[in-house]
């Protein structure tokens, strides 16, 4: 027997299963060993086979990893590009090429196939069309032809039914990112010459950094179109091209690297050292003669009662009890029904869910009616002034009505009915919390925004003062 | 250094003190900050941040990536967990490391965005296909969030198989005071199997298929023994069961309400006590059944039994015999109150 050693493959291919196995599992005629070669060669003559990482598809070339002499990776059916993108972003200069037939890549691998190239991944995507599926027996594939014959189109393919040949060269030369699109065919020796040359400029654009490339290649899959390997080179040739014109559709090889900005950034002990606040934070303390607290604050979206439950939280902080904060809200996120629990206390929390409230703050009629009755015996409700009671709140529970909305406008200060609705409760609420600590959670809140802090602060006061008059 | 988050954020700033290198995923409600804080946080610290075009390709970029040796993370809820049940299954068979965290919101189908634990038995008994099993961590606060993410990455790379973090969508949306880590943990050497495009790893392949039926029991096989190994790393929380006659098992959110009833009925001297897993999988059955033994159980859970039939299964295999436990359980986002869970207990121990 002749010993032809093909350069960029294992010279016996024991994964096989067959120590000394020279023969691929391929068929007689298959387009497959040859651009498998064509491959290989690029690979050796491009010394690539220490930085490339092949990943092998779902098909009939599921065990290129037999042949290919580099580090080899089986993707599930269609996902390769996704998983190739997984690699691109961590390891840079690496040579990654997907190895994807027509049922992989442009049947349940398309939109991978699409999203990839459209963000100019740094992948060759070397694309076997042979018209059918080899690997399961020769059914309809995205690129049968129409009036095909296969397992699943028994009476042809028709595409009014059936739809029409995808054309993936085409689609993917729809968008800006791709370098590099040719279609090529492995039919004889004179186009095979080509789609040598196509894989190998394919394979360096990888090695010099440049971007997506992509080569369809016309290969024959004789078995499953019932043809002898001489006819199915024929029928690559003649009806298969007809379909499927060869050509270069774009090559941006020779242009300069689009390369994007990286990102300043600091190691993540550092990121993460920023304090919360101006001001030092310590941890909880247990304290047992702090009873645990549950409170509600509730209206629409906007109205601030989610920030207005962060500054209780943050005061909570400030005094060094344990606190937890759960927001509750609608799809929309924006100008719906918008509420939060908080929950305060001198020890560990179990629930954050506060359904049993110690006080409960409404903005407006809905939250009312809604939460009033979870207010337990010996809490508190704050009502804005606006806010119908049409509903009596349980029996042994003190309800205080606040001019939030109404002061915050004559403040010159519409969006601070939280603020004065924080006051209120400072003055009147039989909450644990330091006025000093609220005071000092609404201002530090704003700590990227000192005017905010400033005007906010401002209102506080100023409805402390109107409150207790 | 103590900070103020989300249960959401908490897990991107374990991400990144695990060694993180990479977050895929696609957004969905309520598990979005996640993606939100990680597409900020990652980049500022020089790691890489990429929204995929649905769960399928996030997850199969985690399997790329995982196929590098790199750690890389992906965050989703119910209907983006049941796509990515296919490059789990994968990453599963062909040994991979990687974390993947689900918010759990209602279901089935497009459910609600509100906090359940129905995708306990799709975590936990293999939602792919094939026999395989993940890590399955399930946190019970903010802190853990944090910290449990760490120990995702650390025993997914000690056991090479895919970690799954089991939340809910309060323990995503809740804010809770937290200690961060000091230090970045260093991810292991995987040049022995991984494939990164060098010298040392070009020999190496990554690959689940093996078309020898007894070569491919054999891997079965060999999974299942691995898996066996991964027992001693179970963990639990046993809360005032000293002299409790009644036990409550539950984790995640469960456990918070849980905890509130066992401390208000601690204050009427009723004796309960609470059992928390901390660890699904491998889950800490000798410590359930020492703590379950002769002493009646009430299972609180956010879906349908699932985890109760476990704590039964549990129990039946590690003593021998059944003991059927009590069931409390809302669905659809309901959460149970704490008087619920008092009513309940305040039953049993009553011997009603």
């Amino acid at each position: 027997m002749n010993r032809i050693k093909t350069t960029g493959m294992y010279e016996l291919f024991p994964r096989s299963g067959c120590a000394d196995s020279r023969s691929t599992h391929y068929c007689a005629g298959c387009g497959h060993g040859i651009v498998h070669k064509l491959i290989a060669e690029a690979l050796a003559e491009l010394q690539i086979q220490n930085e490339t990482i092949i990943f092998n598809p779902v098909g009939c070339s599921v065990f290129g990893y037999y042949y290919w002499d580099a580090g080899n990776i089986s993707a599930a059916h269609g996902r390769s590009p996704s998983a190739a993108t997984g690699i691109a972003r961590t390891l840079k200069d690496r040579v990654i090429i997907c190895y994807q037939g027509d049922g992989d890549l442009a049947a349940i691998g398309l939109n991978s196939t699409l999203q990839a190239a459209n963000r100019g991944e740094h992948i060759a995507v070397i694309f076997i069309n042979n018209a059918t599926y080899g690997m399961t027996g020769g059914q309809m594939a995205p690129t049968t032809l129409g009036g095909m014959k296969t397992l699943t189109s028994p009476f042809g393919r028709d595409p009014l039914t059936d739809g029409y040949p995808l054309h993936v060269c085409e689609l993917i030369n729809q968008l800006a990112a791709p370098v590099y699109i040719e279609r090529v065919s492995v039919a004889d020796t004179k186009r095979i010459f080509k789609a040598r040359n196509a894989v190998f400029k394919a394979l360096r654009i990888q090695k010099e950094g440049k971007g997506y490339a992509f080569v369809e290649i016309i290969a024959p899959c004789p078995t499953s179109l019932k043809l002898s390997p001489l006819e199915c080179a024929r029928f690559c040739a003649n009806e298969m091209e007809a379909e499927f014109p060869l050509g270069c559709l774009r090559d941006k090889s020779d242009q300069p690297i689009a390369e994007a900005v990286p990102h300043q950034h600091v190691s993540a002990e550092e990121f993460f050292s920023k304090p919360d606040y101006d001001f030092e934070i310590l941890a909880p303390v247990v304290d047992h003669a702090c009873k645990e607290s549950s409170m509600r604050f509730a209206g629409f979206g906007g109205q601030g009662v989610l920030t207005l439950g962060l500054w209780l939280a943050g005061a909570a902080r400030i005094d060094r009890r344990f606190t937890t904060w759960y927001p509750s809200y609608g799809p929309e996120q924006r100008g719906g029904a918008a509420s939060c629990s908080v929950v305060i206390s001198g020890h560990e929390i179990g629930s954050p869910a506060a359904d049993s409230l110690d006080l409960f703050v409404a903005m407006n009629q809905v939250a009312y009616q809604r939460f009033v009755c979870d207010v337990k015996s010996g809490g508190t409700v704050f009502v804005d002034e606006t806010v119908p009671l049409d509903k009596k709140p349980p029996t042994d529970v003190k309800l205080v009505r606040v001019p939030a909305i109404k002061l915050a406008a004559e403040f010159d200060s519409p969006q601070s009915a939280n603020t004065v609705m924080l006051a209120a409760i400072a003055t009147v609420g039989n909450v644990t919390l330091r006025r000093e600590s609220l005071l000092k959670s609404l201002e530090g809140s704003f700590r990227k925004k000192p005017g905010q802090a400033a005007a906010n602060r401002d209102v506080f006061i100023r409805a402390e003062q109107r409150l207790k008059s | 250094m103590i900070k103020f988050l989300k249960g959401n954020e908490a897990v991107v700033v374990g991400a990144l003190f695990a060694g993180g290198e990479v977050y895929f995923g696609y957004p969905i409600t309520p598990a979005s900050e996640i993606a939100h804080a990680a597409s900020e946080w990652f980049p500022s610290v020089g790691k890489a941040f990429l929204q995929a075009e649905c769960e399928t390709a996030a997850i199969s970029m985690l399997y790329g990536a995982a196929c590098a040796g790199q750690p890389a993370i992906t965050a989703t809820s119910g209907p983006g967990m049941s796509l990515m049940q296919e490059g789990i299954s994968y990453l599963a068979a062909a040994e991979l490391p990687g974390v993947i965290v689900n918010i759990m919101r209602s279901g089935p189908g497009l459910g609600n965005i509100f906090p359940e634990q129905s995708d306990y038995n799709q975590a936990v008994k293999g939602g792919g296909h094939g026999n395989y099993k993940c890590l399955v961590l399930a946190p019970g606060n903010v802190q853990e969030m944090c910290d449990l993410t760490i120990l995702a990455f650390q025993l997914s790379f000690k056991y090479r198989t895919p970690a799954i973090l089991l939340a809910d969508g309060l323990l995503g949306q809740m804010m809770e005071s937290i200690t961060l880590p000091h230090k970045v943990w260093s991810v292991p050497d995987t040049t022995d199997w991984s494939v990164q495009g060098t010298a040392r790893t070009r020999g190496n392949l990554i690959t689940s298929i093996f078309m020898n039926a007894e070569v491919q029991e054999q891997r079965n096989l060999l999974l299942k023994a691995k898996y066996a190994t991964m027992c001693p790393d179970a963990r639990c929380e046993i809360y005032r069961c000293e002299d409790a006659e009644i036990v409550v098992a539950a984790y995640g959110i469960s456990s918070r309400i849980a905890r509130t009833a066992v401390n208000l009925l601690r204050e009427q001297s009723v004796k309960v006590g609470l059992f928390r897993p901390i660890t699904i999988t491998p889950f800490p059955s000798q410590q359930l059944s020492e703590v379950s033994n002769g002493r009646k159980l009430l299972v609180v859970e956010h879906s349908d039994s699932q985890f109760c039939d476990d704590v039964t299964l549990h129990i039946l295999k590690e003593n021998g015999r059944a003991q059927i436990p009590d069931l409390i359980t809302r669905l659809g986002g309901v959460i149970v109150t704490v008087n619920e869970v008092i009513a309940k207990i305040k039953k049993i121990a009553a011997g009603e």
